[in-house]
């Protein structure tokens, strides 16, 4: 016969892991945890900040709130689901920590990953760098045009922005048009060479995202309207991203 | 990236009629086909060793083992079988390298550096000369992981090498080469900026 349930005294539950729960498919299966440890045993960020997977989440289990939504460790968690990967209930440990970083006041969050965030809010180009939609065309045509003379087996490739019912709409890390111009080019070459269709955009280029990283939803999604509707409107089939 | 416009996708129900694809598979698909003609015969004497970067967004967080399979047939049909070594966990099971999640942006230097331990030991472990990150955040990671250790190791693009294979890498294409193989296979190489 089972006897009375034994009723434990003090703290209430997590009001912030309550929160997630709700926001997750089952639960994120984040009351499932059999402190076994995998998590934290295979974590590169374990140790840093005094702090490991397991922990933040029994943290959050015992509704130390103020605790886990002040650690700067969400911050040097990479969100890299290496311990959903390993663990045996899939608990999601990195959806708990994204929304403890979206629980941070947004001017709060560290300066490099906000900046990145807003510099892609800039314009319609979405590049982390702030790249205007006129400077990536003129690095395009510049660097092709002097790739295209002076390796004359190349005189016909391509790199057209917003053609019209191409197979792939490619994304492109900002970092090349901007610092790098030349690694723009083997991809290029590749392209060529396999005899592709495809196109940028002229909105929504940029392959790179830190509003997700911010934890920044509403910009998330802009981002990835934006990018979406360009890769639509031009018929392509495939959304290529390099990375 | 390939993450972030998958997961927003879906986490924000938007509408589209595309479907979103990584360039590892198609490098691959392409290989295969015979449309890109790539051959490994450069690495024949020289020998030199690669090990390749699983990065976590493409590979563990959206399209799992199938993709880092064609990654490494890939880098095995440009550098030579015989002359890749896997990292030690990899594929679907491999370590974060400490430059995704905004980390390189976020300004805890430091911490960074000490959670790409794990990843410098595991590249070391290789005894490979070149790190293939084929990601733009693991680059830039990678890259600096290894400054920290007096260059231990050279941190390239995975289209870098596909066309040294291909015979068409020219001299300005070589940011990431070594002195080892600036000079090999050079493509047009009185355009030497």
């Amino acid at each position: 016969m089972p006897g009375e349930p034994i009723i434990i005294k003090g703290k209430k539950k997590s009001g912030f892991l309550d929160t997630v729960k709700e926001l997750l498919p089952e639960g994120g299966n984040l009351n499932l945890c059999l402190t076994c440890g995998a998590c934290s045993s295979g974590c590169p960020a374990t140790g840093l900040e005094d702090m490991d997977p397991r922990k933040f989440l029994r943290m959050a289990a015992l509704g130390m709130d103020k605790e886990i939504l002040s650690t700067p460790w969400v911050w040097m968690c990479t969100l890299c689901q290496r311990c959903i990967y390993v663990c045996p209930m899939q608990i999601d440990i990195p959806q708990l920590v994204y929304n403890a970083r979206a629980a941070w006041p947004r001017e709060e969050r560290p300066k490099g990953i906000l900046g990145s965030c807003d510099m892609a809010l800039r314009n319609d180009s979405c590049s982390a760098m702030g790249t205007s939609e006129e400077d990536f065309q003129f690095v395009v045509e510049d660097v092709l045009e002097e790739y295209q003379e002076a390796q004359p087996e190349f005189k016909d490739m391509a790199a057209p922005i917003d053609k019209q019912g191409a197979e792939f709409f490619l994304n492109q890390n900002s970092r090349e048009p901007v610092t790098e111009p030349d690694e723009l080019v083997p991809l290029w070459k590749i392209l060529h060479r396999a005899g592709v269709d495809w196109t940028y955009g002229n909105k929504g280029w940029a392959a790179e995202n830190y509003c997700m990283f911010l934890a920044d939803d509403q910009a998330w999604e802009h981002i990835t309207r934006t990018t979406a509707k360009q890769a639509d409107d031009l018929g392509c089939k495939i959304f290529l991203n390099t990375e | 990236m390939t993450f972030s416009v998958r997961a927003g996708l879906k986490k924000f129900n938007i509408d589209h009629s595309f479907e979103v694809k990584n360039i590892y598979e198609y490098y691959a698909k392409w290989i295969r086909e015979g449309r890109l003609k790539v051959n490994s015969d450069w690495n024949k004497n020289l020998k030199i060793k690669f090990t390749v970067q699983d990065p976590c967004q493409i590979v563990r967080k959206s399209y799992g083992d199938p993709i880092a399979e064609d990654l490494r047939f890939i880098v095995k049909s440009v550098v030579g079988e015989e002359n890749f070594i896997d990292m030690i966990p990899n594929r679907s099971n491999n370590y974060c390298c400490g430059g995704g999640g905004g980390f390189l942006q976020s300004g805890y230097t430091d911490a960074r550096r000490a959670y790409g331990q794990l990843k410098a030991d595991q590249i070391l472990a290789t005894k490979a000369d070149y790190c293939i990150a084929p990601c733009h955040n693991c680059h830039a990671q990678i890259h600096d992981l290894s400054d920290q250790r007096e260059h231990a190791w050279q941190t390239v693009h995975l289209w870098t090498l596909i066309c040294l294979s291909l015979g068409i890498l020219g001299p300005n294409e070589r940011e990431y080469l070594g002195d080892d193989l600036k000079d090999v296979l050079v493509f047009h190489p009185e355009s030497a900026m």
